[in-house]
């Protein structure tokens, strides 16, 4: 990033900086240029050279990792994210992913089948019927966009973790590997899929999950950013291998804990 | 009375220290934290802006969000930790209380009255004047609210006590830019006066 020196009309660069530096008392202007030199060699560094280097990627793949474990670490299974009263509703919910509104998956509810793997006792696959027959409970939190946006909307669905329990998930397991119908996926940590906020949606606004929002299910979790709430799920892995996600592959911070 | 030969020990004696090193050392810490966390909160606004302006992608760090927020969250801790060394040395030495305490409203406005007819100076740069007093009082409230705001916005649900405290998540995230604005303005002042009084640079880089 080396820029070419403009010259300044009027201005002879050489005698000004050498004018400058005579105004310093003797030794304090050595220091000073010499000072003034190592900024130089600094600052041109911290150019592009820095910031696109393979050594600063590294050490800020290394800090969001440490964040990662400082997240988790401050992770409170028992808090709950703010409830609010259907008054706060955001109205109309925006829609947001990285395909087009009309794009979004189209997912035919006959031949839907959610499956369950992994560390579990019983990997029956589970159809829409099934899954609506389960106890229901319904939320009314913010949604969050990495972005810096939010939302307030409201979900029903189960419980993630009394579903995990039903299908005798191994839940010392460390993760949740999520996958979805159109091939987006992501990894959950096992205290937020165990949390009672954590969510196998159905409905949105007391209506059946519209396409937009992730029909025919979507996993809700309060304590996450938007895009660790996936849409369209199709499978559940219950599994120790940390599988990555399609927005955390490509740079967001892992945890991405709220 | 004076000994001729005590004031020439005292000639070749160093000047007194302006600012001790641990001060020197906080204080540029700070300045490449700020920028790293200013030039990348800017990108990471420039993705859900609350304004009707994005800032030039020239200007901003990290290149996309998710590049932004790297910066942003490994900047946080060197800004955090280095701000917290900062405030509890300025507490403990006695420094805050001796250099930027008290402060009467009569001062402020007598220092600024002379600023604007360009009649206040800065010989002694030892010691600040009411104006200087109030700035540097000033930018590190607006600090201490840009991390807390920061820390509402980061953990609105582990934290949602704080993120109460601002007014809930969304106005939190006005809170956090608000901060950043007087900061911003502060560093645009501050950086101005430094060029004009080069002293001041020279005291903070060598102490004296």
């Amino acid at each position: 990033m080396s820029r070419p020196r403009k010259p300044v009309p009027g201005v002879d660069t050489r005698y000004f900086l050498n004018e400058a530096a005579r105004l310093l008392p003797d030794p304090a202007r050595r220091r000073f240029l010499r000072g003034a030199a190592s900024l130089g060699a600094v600052t041109l560094l911290t150019g592009c050279d820095i910031t696109d280097s393979q050594t600063a990627q590294t050490a800020l793949r290394a800090m969001s990792r440490f964040n990662d474990g400082v997240q988790a670490l401050i992770f409170n299974p028992n808090k709950l994210a703010p409830e609010f009263p259907e008054s706060a509703l955001t109205r109309p919910f925006p829609f947001n992913a990285y395909y087009d509104v009309d794009e979004a998956p189209e997912v035919d509810a006959r031949g839907y089948a959610l499956e369950v793997g992994g560390l579990v006792e019983n990997k029956k696959s589970w159809t829409l019927e099934e899954l609506y027959a389960l106890p229901q409970v319904t939320q009314i939190t913010r949604h969050i966009c990495i972005e810096g946006w939010s939302a307030i909307g409201k979900w029903s669905g189960a419980r993630l973790g009394d579903f995990l329990a039903r299908v005798g998930a191994d839940r010392r397991a460390k993760y949740i590997y999520v996958t979805c119908a159109e091939g987006y996926s992501t990894t959950i940590d096992m205290p937020t899929a165990l949390h009672p906020q954590t969510q196998m949606t159905f409905r949105f606004a007391d209506e059946i999950l519209p396409r937009k929002y992730g029909f025919p299910m979507k996993i809700r979790m309060p304590t996450k950013l938007g895009f660790k709430n996936p849409k369209h799920v199709v499978s559940l892995v219950v599994t120790n291998e940390d599988r990555g996600g399609y927005w955390e592959d490509k740079g967001y911070n892992w945890f991405s804990g709220l | 009375m004076r000994d001729p030969g005590h004031s020439q020990d005292a000639a070749l004696r160093p000047p007194p220290l302006v600012h001790p090193l641990w001060l020197r050392v906080t204080h540029w810490v700070n300045a490449i934290a700020m920028l790293v966390m200013i030039a990348s909160g800017w990108q990471i606004y420039n993705a859900s802006p609350l304004f009707p302006f994005s800032f030039p992608p020239s200007i901003t760090l990290g290149g996309w969000l998710a590049g932004a927020l790297d910066w942003h969250f490994a900047a946080m801790w060197l800004l955090v930790i280095n701000g917290l060394a900062y405030i509890t040395l300025g507490i403990a030495t006695g420094r805050f209380r001796r250099k930027l305490l008290p402060i009467y409203p009569s001062g402020v406005l007598a220092d600024t009255l002379a600023a604007l007819r360009g009649q206040l100076t800065h010989d002694d740069l030892s010691v600040y004047n009411s104006v200087q007093k109030l700035l540097y009082v000033g930018v590190i409230l607006a600090g201490t609210i840009m991390v807390l705001s920061g820390l509402a916005i980061w953990k609105p649900v582990q934290l949602q006590e704080l993120t109460t405290l601002f007014g809930g998540y969304d106005l939190a995230r006005y809170v956090h830019f608000l901060a950043m604005s007087v900061i911003v303005g502060f560093l645009v002042v501050h950086v101005a006066l430094a060029v004009i009084v080069p002293r001041s640079l020279r005291a903070m880089l060598r102490g004296h």
